[in-house]
């Protein structure tokens, strides 16, 4: 039982919170989110010079062959620093496919691009009913010789308009919500028949609605078995979860930090507001829910490597659930706490309490995971 | 970063949980699964098992009797016993005033005290909150005046645990009214059974007696039972409330009772069928699990933390303990409840003699639902911890 760093660890930590003091703060972000896409080349090529691009990646893969811990630190930072830069639909995401599942022609025609920056991924899996059940894919895979033709509609895919590659959930057989005849497939963005809507999410990032009309992908596109992919799909959203609740608990400790310290230096009545005991005491109530999210992303960390699928599963089902009243809790009070200006575009902690706000709904939120840890039989 | 437990610790679970198997009397455990009170016999009996196998006062330092565990083993230990479900050792005795006593106190008084704590040969209760001194501790009245070889000690302590039972008191008293408040107190130990002293219980709203008034009425007692020095007595006191830092979240308990809880609410019907089957009432279920389960890590990292780092710095995660472990332990009872619904009513008249059976598992159901509202405000209110967290963490 450890829930300390190790030296390497505390290492990385140290060279990602510096690099992101350096370059991210509240006014440069608004520069990269003017930026092709809505996010900064330049800082993403920084965070590739310092390994972090290929943090998750083995080291025959080309990367530093960093675990769950490595991963977790990084959210956390990019949490704390509200980055736009696409890490989590490029390097959680797209590298969870490729080192699950990848080829090792697979893996050699697309990491060495994310591990140096040069190319970025998204993942393209949403569909318009399919709401948070992963399984719920009408897109449609169809042999045709020995690749496959994609047709289908994807939305609020993140990063899709930079995107190089798209990843993408098919059918290739049987009904919509069957569990079996789901695939994964590399496709180019470029691809004929790929037609992108671009726009800005709520939280500031970017996101794209991606039709594929007859797009002829070869037989190499495939991740994983295209009949039965569901297992790795779920793996891989779920280490997409684990990092999300990482990402919420930087964006929490940012929160609750700016809140402390606006409270402090605002002045009402001719004292600094932080004195009255009802506003000390929702300030220590945000302490609480963002401690014990803390614990539940930590508990989702090491829960990412537990053999049984079902057991990992639910654990992460359970920190997403935390995770999900924690940031609703102090994303809220951290606007009231701030008063007026909490609710203006120029005060930074609206833009926290958006970001949290999105990431509840990503990938299952607190009602859909509750109900899953409900149906499982229990955590106790 | 590992959750894991080692091996080591696995076997040591597995042997915690046996000897509780072998040894806890089976009624005992029954009583405190259905949330019943314990006789003091019954309380004795068990605490002394413990002792004998040497694990009465387990984490006093090894020449007092302690085990030497790390604080894993502690954990371990406390979480079985809480989860069996097996008495807890009195705290007022093991983990408050014997403490203090081998820490702040003269060798006389430790070979004199130590090891009646130890196998409850005294019962020891606690004489801290006043009428007018709850919350605002320091502001306590009770004095205690030097008159040759005596104190002699006049006042009332209110909210004294088991006082029926105790035949030892630990008390703050004043004894320099003259100084500042957190400055003339005094910690002062005295036998409940002297002359001018007056036990009288208070019912609480559960229905129980656990708690009472005691009065003191020109309480003589010799000089010699002043622990530590003269109007140090706040000190001791801040030490012994921030000894026990992790055991107060209570996990093992909660853990206990919603293991109850599913296990009720697999055979109570409601619509025709196990009210678990409702799909409302499985995620309120699953919604205190989660919260628990978040809980227990927040300890865990509490825990390994001292373990790594030593008891000096408090981790801060540590105050969190308090304010969500009586929450959950409330929600707890709120289930309960809630699975037994029309038949919380009832009111136990026969007591535990066996004869409405149909009736005993429910029995103390809205009692214990009742009695647990204590739990968010002794050891510091809630709302106390609260203040603590805003100025001891977020500095405000």
């Amino acid at each position: 039982m450890d829930f300390d760093l190790s030296e390497e660890q505390r290492l990385l930590k140290e060279s990602i919170d510096g690099l992101l003091t350096d370059s991210y703060d509240f006014e440069s972000r608004k520069k990269y989110m003017k930026e092709k896409g809505g996010w900064s080349k330049a800082v993403w090529l920084k965070l590739a010079d310092q390994g972090l691009l290929g943090l998750p990646f083995s080291e025959a893969d080309g990367g530093f062959g960093g675990g769950g811990v490595e991963t977790m630190i990084v959210m956390e930072a990019l949490g704390k620093a509200l980055v736009l830069e696409p890490y989590l639909p490029t390097v959680v995401i797209g590298g969870g496919f490729l080192r699950h599942a990848g080829t090792d022609a697979q893996k050699a025609a697309h990491v060495p691009g994310i591990v140096d920056g040069s190319k970025t991924l998204a993942f393209a899996q949403l569909e318009k009913n399919s709401r948070y059940d992963l399984f719920d894919v009408t897109t449609t895979a169809k042999k045709k010789g020995d690749g496959w033709i994609i047709d289908g509609e994807k939305f609020v895919v993140l990063n899709g308009e930079n995107a190089d590659t798209l990843i993408v959930t098919a059918r290739t057989k049987g009904d919509r919500r069957d569990k079996t005849g789901i695939g994964v497939f590399l496709v180019p963005a470029d691809a004929k028949g790929v037609t992108k809507k671009s726009y800005p999410t709520q939280d500031g990032l970017h996101a794209a609605d991606i039709s594929f009309t007859g797009v002829e992908v070869g037989a190499d596109a495939a991740l994983g078995n295209p009949e039965d992919s569901l297992a790795l799909i779920e793996r891989v959203v779920d280490e997409a979860r684990i990092a999300l609740c990482a990402e919420a608990v930087g964006l929490m400790d940012e929160s609750l930090k700016t809140t402390v310290e606006y409270i402090k230096t605002r002045k009402q009545f001719g004292v600094p507001i932080g004195s009255f005991q009802s506003l000390q005491h929702r300030a220590s109530d945000m302490f609480v829910a963002a401690e014990q999210a803390r614990s539940m992303s930590m508990f989702a960390t090491m829960a990412g490597d537990f053999e049984d699928a079902k057991e990992r599963t639910i654990a992460i089902a359970a920190a997403k659930v935390q995770i999900g009243k924690s940031l609703k809790f102090v994303g809220q009070q951290a606007i009231q706490l701030h008063g007026g200006i909490g609710m203006t575009m120029e005060a930074k902690i609206g833009h926290y309490f958006k970001r949290l706000t999105m990431i509840e709904n990503t990938f299952g939120d607190t009602d859909y995971h509750q109900r899953r840890v409900a149906d499982s039989g229990g955590l106790i | 970063m590992d959750l894991a437990f080692t091996k080591e610790e696995q076997a040591f679970r597995e042997e915690v949980r046996s000897f509780f198997r072998d040894n806890v009397p089976p009624d005992t455990r029954r009583k405190l699964v259905e949330g019943r009170h314990l006789s003091k016999d019954e309380m004795v009996t068990w605490w002394r098992i413990l002792n004998k196998k040497g694990w009465g006062v387990s984490h006093w330092p090894k020449q007092y009797g302690g085990t030497g565990w790390t604080s894993v083993q502690h954990y371990i230990f406390n979480e079985e016993l809480q989860s069996y479900p097996a008495p807890q050792p009195l705290a007022f005795g093991v983990s408050m005033v014997g403490p203090v006593i081998y820490t702040f106190g003269n060798e006389e008084q430790k070979k004199k005290y130590l090891p009646r704590i130890a196998n409850v040969d005294d019962w020891w209760c606690q004489g801290f909150s006043e009428p007018g001194s709850g919350s605002d501790l320091a502001s306590l009245k009770t004095k205690a005046e030097r008159k040759g070889d005596k104190w002699i000690i006049n006042g009332q302590k209110t909210w004294t645990t088991l006082a029926q039972h105790a035949d030892m008191i630990f008390c703050l008293c004043r004894t320099d009214p003259a100084a500042k408040k957190q400055m003339g107190i005094s910690f002062i130990v005295f036998s409940m059974n002297s002359k001018g002293v007056t036990v009288r219980p208070i019912q609480t709203i559960d229905g129980g007696a656990e708690v009472n008034e005691v009065f003191f009425d020109d309480v003589e007692v010799p000089i010699e039972n002043l622990i530590g020095e003269e109007n140090k007595g706040w000190d001791y006191a801040k030490f012994l409330l921030g000894n026990e830092r992790t055991g107060i979240a209570r996990v093992g308990v909660s853990k206990e009772r919603l293991r109850r809880i599913r296990d009720l609410a697999g055979k109570v019907e409601s619509a025709g069928r196990p009210i678990i089957e409702d799909a409302a009432f499985r995620e309120k279920l699953a919604a205190c699990e989660i919260e628990l389960k978040a809980l227990e890590l927040t300890q865990l990292r509490v825990v390994a933390d001292e373990g790594k780092h030593g008891k000096g710095k408090p981790n801060p995660a540590s105050s969190v303990l308090k304010i969500k472990g009586s929450e959950i332990q409330q929600t707890t009872t709120e289930l309960l409840m809630e699975v037994i619904g029309p038949f919380a009513a009832p009111y136990d008249v026969h007591g535990d003699d066996g004869s409405n059976e149909a009736m005993d598992w429910t029995a103390q159901i809205a009692p214990s639902y009742f009695n647990n509202r204590k739990v968010s405000i002794y050891g510091g209110s809630n709302e106390i911890q609260r203040n603590i967290i805003a100025k001891a963490v977020l500095g405000l």
